[in-house]
C-alpha cells in the first residue's frame, strides 16, 4: 500500500529582545542561574505583568512577513500545568485570539514550488530550565530563561515529506532572521521545532493518528527523525498494526524516536483570559508604520539576485538563506568583482572551507574576496595560484595583495621566461612532441600541465598555451 | 447537580490537591452551590454585546524594551525550601 506522509510543524522562536516579555529582567543568553530573575518571572503572588511593547511589534513583522492578518485585538490566556520549570503553575500564552493568524510561505523542493499555510502565531513566555541530576532523584532549576519572550509559529499540515518540511523551516528561518527579531540559533534554543507526523493511504481524506516529535536541535535532526518516523510508522501499518497518537522524543545518538516519559496524563490546560494583561488593540497607524521598516525578505532577494546578476535559481537560493550571507555577496559584488564568479567562489572555496559554519566566522572580508577575484582578472595571479591564496586568506585573514607579494606568487606573463621552459619541455619529450605537432591536440593539456609544475603554478596560462602553439607550429598558424 | 464528585476529583487532581473523602464530600456541594448561584448570570439577554474578558476597559499597557536590576542570586534563592546556592533544587519529575 502507498502511504502519503502529512506534515505539520510548531516553531518556537525566542524573540530578540533586550528584557523579558513582562518584566525588565535581561534575557541574555549564558549567565550565572538564576541571576536574572524578578518577583515578576518568579512568580511571586501580586505582582503584575506589563507587557513588552517590543514584543508585539516583532510579532506584527513576522505576521507582515508572511502575509498574515494581524489580529486588531488580541488578548493574553494563562495555560495551567504543573512543572518545575515554570514556577507560576500557569504559562501565559495567546490561546482564542492570537495576534496572527493565517499566514503562509512559499518553499522550493526540487524545483517543484509550495505553499504552505501557517494556521497561527502568537506570543508567549518560555519556561526554564531544568537539569537533572545524574544520581539522585533531584533535578536543579535555572529561572533565568522564564518569561524570555517567544512567538510559537503554528503551520497547517500542509507538508508532504521531510524535505518540504526542512524547506519551511529554513524559510521560516531565514524570514526570522531577516527580519532581525530571532538569532535564530538550535542549537542555544532560541529557535526550536516540534513536527506533527502521520501517515495515510493516498487518495484517503482524513488524516491518520499523528504522533508528535521533540528534540530535534539542528535542522539534519529533524529531517532524520522525521525520516525515521515515517519508516516506523509505515511498518507498524503495513503489519496490521496501529499508530498510538503520543509524543516521541528523536534521539540523536541512536537515529531512533522514544516514547516521551511521564507526561501521559492527557492534557487539560484549562486556559483562561488573563486577567493581569489587558487586552492588546492594535491600529493601523502603527501596523503601517511597521511595515515601513520591512527589509527585502528571502523570496524577494533571490528573484532580484536572478535578475540583477544573472544568477541561477540554485545558486541564488543559498546566497539568500541566510541575510548574512546574501550580504557578504552583495558586498562582494559593489566592491567591484563580478557577480556570477563571486558567487561561484562563495559557493564553492568559501561554502567547503566554512564546513556549515556562519559566514560571520569568516576571516575572510567581502572586499577581500573581491580584491582576490579582481587580481585573476588582471591577470597578477592564476585562477590555480588564487585557490592557494585564498586557503592562506581563510587561516589568516590578509589582504590577498600581501599574500601574492611576500610568496612571491605573481603570474609571470614574461615572453622570454615562459618560451625559455616551453623550449626545455619539448626537447626534453620529444616524442609527445612529435605526435602534437601530428594533431593530438590532447597532449597540449600534458605541456601547459607540465609548464604549470615547473614555474609552480605562476604562469600565465593562456600565455603558455600560445607559446607551446608557436614553438610546435612556428607562426604559420597565426 | 452542577458539577459532580469525579469533576471535583479531577480539578483537585490538576490543582494537586489532596483531599479526603469528607472534604471531596464539602467542596462537591459547596462548589454546586458556587455555580448554581454564578448561573444566575444566564438569565440576562446579552444578545449584542460582546464578550468581556476584563472588568475595566484599558488596553495597551506596554512597558519599553529596557533592562531593569534582577534580584542577586542569592536573594532569588532565599524564598525556596531546597537549593545548592546556584540552582532551586526539586524532586525529580521525569
Amino acid at each position: 500500500m502507498e502511504f502519503e506522509t502529512v506534515i505539520g510543524l510548531e516553531i518556537h522562536a525566542q524573540l530578540k529582545t533586550a528584557s523579558k516579555i513582562f518584566c525588565g529582567c535581561s534575557t541574555e543568553f549564558g549567565a550565572p542561574p538564576n541571576t536574572h530573575t524578578c518577583p515578576v518571572c518568579q512568580g511571586m503572588p501580586g505582582v503584575l505583568p506589563v507587557l513588552n511593547r517590543k514584543v508585539v511589534e516583532f510579532a506584527i513583522r513576522m505576521g507582515l512577513a508572511t502575509e498574515a492578518t494581524i489580529n486588531r485585538s488580541n488578548q493574553f490566556a494563562r495555560k495551567n500545568y504543573f512543572y518545575p520549570d515554570l514556577p507560576k503553575g500557569y504559562q501565559t500564552s495567546q490561546y482564542d485570539k492570537p495576534i496572527i493568524e493565517h499566514g503562509q510561505v512559499e518553499i522550493e523542493v526540487d524545483g517543484a514550488t509550495r505553499i504552505i499555510g501557517i494556521t497561527r502565531m502568537h506570543m508567549e513566555e518560555d519556561a526554564g530550565k531544568l537539569v537533572h541530576d545524574e544520581r539522585e532523584p533531584v533535578s536543579y532549576v535555572d529561572l533565568n530563561r522564564t518569561g524570555t519572550p517567544l512567538l510559537e509559529i503554528v503551520s497547517e499540515p500542509d507538508m508532504r515529506s521531510p524535505q518540504e518540511a526542512t524547506a519551511y523551516l529554513k524559510k521560516i528561518h531565514a524570514i526570522l532572521r531577516y527580519l532581525d527579531i530571532c538569532d535564530g540559533n538550535m542549537q542555544e534554543g532560541s529557535f526550536r521545532c516540534d513536527a506533527n507526523i502521520s501517515l495515510r493511504p493516498v487518495g484517503q481524506k482524513e488524516f491518520g493518528t499523528r504522533t508528535e516529535l521533540k528534540n530535534m536541535n539542528s535542522f539534519r535532526n529533524v529531517q532524520a527523525a522525521l525520516e525515521y518516523e515515517i519508516r516506523r510508522q509505515r511498518d507498524l501499518l503495513l503489519d496490521g498494526g496501529k499508530v498510538v497518537q503520543q509524543t516521541l522524543l528523536w534521539n540523536p545518538d541512536t537515529g531512533r524516536t522514544e516514547p516521551m516519559r511521564g507526561k501521559e496524563d492527557a492534557h487539560d490546560y484549562r486556559y483562561f483570559p488573563c486577567p493581569d494583561l489587558v487586552p492588546v488593540e492594535l491600529d493601523d497607524e502603527w501596523i503601517e508604520a511597521i511595515r515601513a521598516t520591512l527589509p527585502e525578505l528571502p523570496d524577494a532577494r533571490k528573484k532580484r539576485f536572478i535578475a540583477e546578476y544573472g544568477l541561477p535559481l540554485y545558486d541564488a537560493g543559498i546566497l539568500t538563506g541566510e541575510r548574512e550571507l546574501a550580504d557578504y555577496f552583495e558586498l562582494a559584488v559593489n566592491s567591484g568583482a563580478d557577480p556570477k564568479k563571486v558567487s561561484n567562489w562563495i559557493m564553492t572555496e568559501l561554502m567547503r572551507e566554512l564546513k556549515g559554519e556562519a559566514i560571520g566566522t569568516c576571516r575572510i572580508s567581502a572586499q577581500q574576496l573581491a580584491q582576490l577575484l579582481l587580481l585573476i582578472e588582471k591577470g597578477t595571479i592564476s585562477g590555480k595560484i588564487a585557490k592557494t591564496v585564498f586557503q592562506i586568506m581563510f587561516e589568516t585573514g590578509k589582504d590577498p595583495e600581501i599574500i601574492v607579494r611576500e610568496k612571491n606568487l605573481v603570474q609571470v606573463s614574461d615572453v622570454g621566461e615562459i618560451m625559455t621552459v616551453v623550449q626545455q619541455l619539448l626537447e626534453q619529450h620529444p616524442d609527445q612532441a612529435r605526435e602534437l605537432r601530428e594533431g593530438k591536440e590532447k597532449l597540449m593539456g600534458f605541456f601547459v600541465g607540465q609548464l604549470m609544475k615547473q614555474m609552480k603554478g605562476k604562469a600565465n596560462p593562456a600565455m603558455a598555451n600560445e607559446l607551446f602553439r608557436k614553438a610546435i607550429f612556428g607562426d604559420e598558424q597565426q | 447537580m452542577k458539577i459532580s464528585r469525579a469533576e471535583v476529583e479531577h480539578v483537585a487532581h490538576l490543582a494537586r490537591l489532596h483531599l479526603t473523602e469528607g472534604e471531596l464530600s464539602i467542596m462537591t456541594e459547596q462548589l454546586d452551590l458556587i455555580l448554581a448561584y454564578v448561573e444566575k448570570l444566564q438569565e440576562l439577554d446579552t444578545n449584542g454585546l460582546p464578550p468581556t474578558t476584563h472588568a475595566i476597559s484599558v488596553c495597551n499597557a506596554f512597558r519599553e524594551d529596557r533592562v531593569l536590576p534582577s534580584l542577586a542570586q542569592d536573594v532569588a534563592l532565599s524564598c525556596s525550601s531546597r537549593h545548592n546556592e546556584e540552582m532551586f533544587q526539586v524532586p525529580r519529575i521525569i
